[in-house]
């Protein structure tokens, strides 16, 4: 089989929303929205790093970074008062965190369809995560040929 | 068995005060039998994140649209959907919600097209709730009894205009609650909103711009009702008697000034076209006019 398979973490959380009933699901997404974690001290100082998901009805900006090992790292700010956009990004963060730049960039675009809450979170709204995926491996492959 | 009125004295300038509770009001009334507190929010997840003791959710795209047609639910959906969040045909409903109740205004409106007789928003909204320190939980356990709730029909007519309804309502006023960029064609979609697919940019010739926002105060309370008719009367030029009809891209910030038209300022037989610009930037052959200014009136057909 040609199809590259999707790695672990991100297999492991669409299973996770898979296995719930429907109106479960919202609430795991609330849980990844609580998990977002406050973006790493360097930032506060550099907004200018940081990339804005116009796609998105509420201000999410994103940076995404490779470190000396080659691991992906996602960093990302959204505020509280949308939680929605919250989950979407931490579900993203969490699952490249880690990855070389070939397996992220091989997440195929239309994962977030896969997690199975486009019904109970609305067609309309899900374009924004995946602009969010798209964004960010976008910035993956500037870096890369940098 | 109506939940008694809110009698602050700043609602009792509007024409409809009956519509209106201010925060204190509703924190004393949590509770009392008859009273359905509802969220309907932007944001599908805000709900869960904290909501006021003893609310209920209402979601617009999910509760309130039908998922297959471009519509509302109809009757039978209407009636399961309301009895589901344990709200009778008698019962007094509040919403309150995000952004300046600007989504607890459309439900409210859907609410109205299927004639629920008392139904009222927290003046402030969400943002007043919380900024005043006020209760919220993330526990939905108290609020899972169902209700009965009749199979009423729909009756669009009186507030709800569809874009033949505006193509004849021509030389009668029209209010374009969108942004200055979307009103001006420079853009199709609100200032950092997704593009949401019109294939033309511009105004329905002789629509005023009022952005809807502009009924609102910082703290999200609606405006006190004199600098209401200073912006609608005075500015926007509109006068007793007048038909009105409001859009904007899909009827969501249009319900806010529907509300402010029909129950604030009292005027009759206001009308929220819902299809907005995403119907009409998409439409074929219908007149479009670019720029600041609103246009002439074509002919009514």
């Amino acid at each position: 089989m040609a199809a590259v398979e999707l790695p672990q973490q991100l297999a492991e959380i669409r299973d996770g929303f898979l296995e719930l009933e429907e109106k479960d699901r919202l609430l795991l997404l609330l849980e990844f929205a609580d998990e977002l974690p406050e973006l790493p001290e360097r930032f506060a100082d550099h907004p200018d790093l940081l990339e804005r998901v116009v796609e998105c009805q509420s201000p999410v900006y994103i940076f995404v970074e490779v470190d000396e090992a080659g691991a992906v790292h996602l960093h990302a700010t959204a505020p509280r008062e949308s939680p929605t956009t919250r989950g979407f990004v931490s579900i993203i963060g969490q699952g490249v965190e880690g990855l070389t730049v070939e397996q992220a960039l091989a997440v195929p675009d239309d994962y977030p369809s896969s997690l199975g809450i486009t019904r109970a979170v609305s067609p309309l709204r899900m374009r924004g995560m995946t602009a969010m995926l798209a964004r960010t491996k976008r910035q993956l492959r500037a870096l890369a040929a940098a | 068995m109506s939940v008694e009125l809110d009698p602050s004295p700043k609602f009792t300038a509007y024409a409809h005060p009956e519509r209106l509770v201010s925060t204190e009001w509703l924190q004393k009334h949590l509770g009392t039998p008859g009273l359905v507190v509802v969220e309907s929010d932007e944001d599908v997840l805000l709900y869960e994140t904290g909501h006021i003791p003893g609310s209920v959710k209402i979601d617009w795209h999910t509760d309130l649209n039908d998922p297959v047609e471009r519509d509302f639910i109809g009757s039978e959906e209407f009636a399961a959907m309301m009895g589901s969040k344990g709200i009778s045909r008698d019962s007094t409903i509040v919403v309150y919600g995000d952004k300046s109740n600007w989504w607890a205004s459309y439900a409210l409106w859907v609410f109205t097209l299927f004639g629920h007789e008392d139904v009222r928003l927290l003046d402030g909204g969400r943002d007043k709730w919380v900024a005043e320190g006020r209760d919220l939980t993330r526990d939905t356990s108290v609020v899972k009894k169902s209700a009965d709730y009749p199979v009423v029909p729909r009756d669009d007519a009186p507030v709800r205009a569809f874009k033949d309804d505006v193509l004849a309502h021509f030389g009668n006023p029209l209010i374009d609650v969108r942004s200055p960029e979307e009103y001006s064609g420079e853009r199709t979609h609100m200032p950092a909103y997704p593009e949401e697919g019109a294939l033309r940019g511009g105004h329905i010739p002789s629509a005023v711009s009022v952005p809807w926002a502009r009924a609102a105060a910082p703290d999200a309370t609606f405006r006190p009702r004199d600098e209401l008719d200073a912006i609608y009367r005075e500015e926007a030029g509109l006068a007793e008697g007048d038909n009105v009809i409001a859009y904007c891209r899909i009827g969501e910030r249009s319900s806010h000034t529907w509300f402010v038209l029909t129950h604030l300022l009292g005027f009759p037989g206001v009308r929220n076209y819902d299809g907005s610009w995403t119907e009409w930037g998409n439409a074929i052959r219908v007149p479009i006019v670019l720029g600041t200014e609103p246009g002439a009136a074509p002919m009514a057909r």
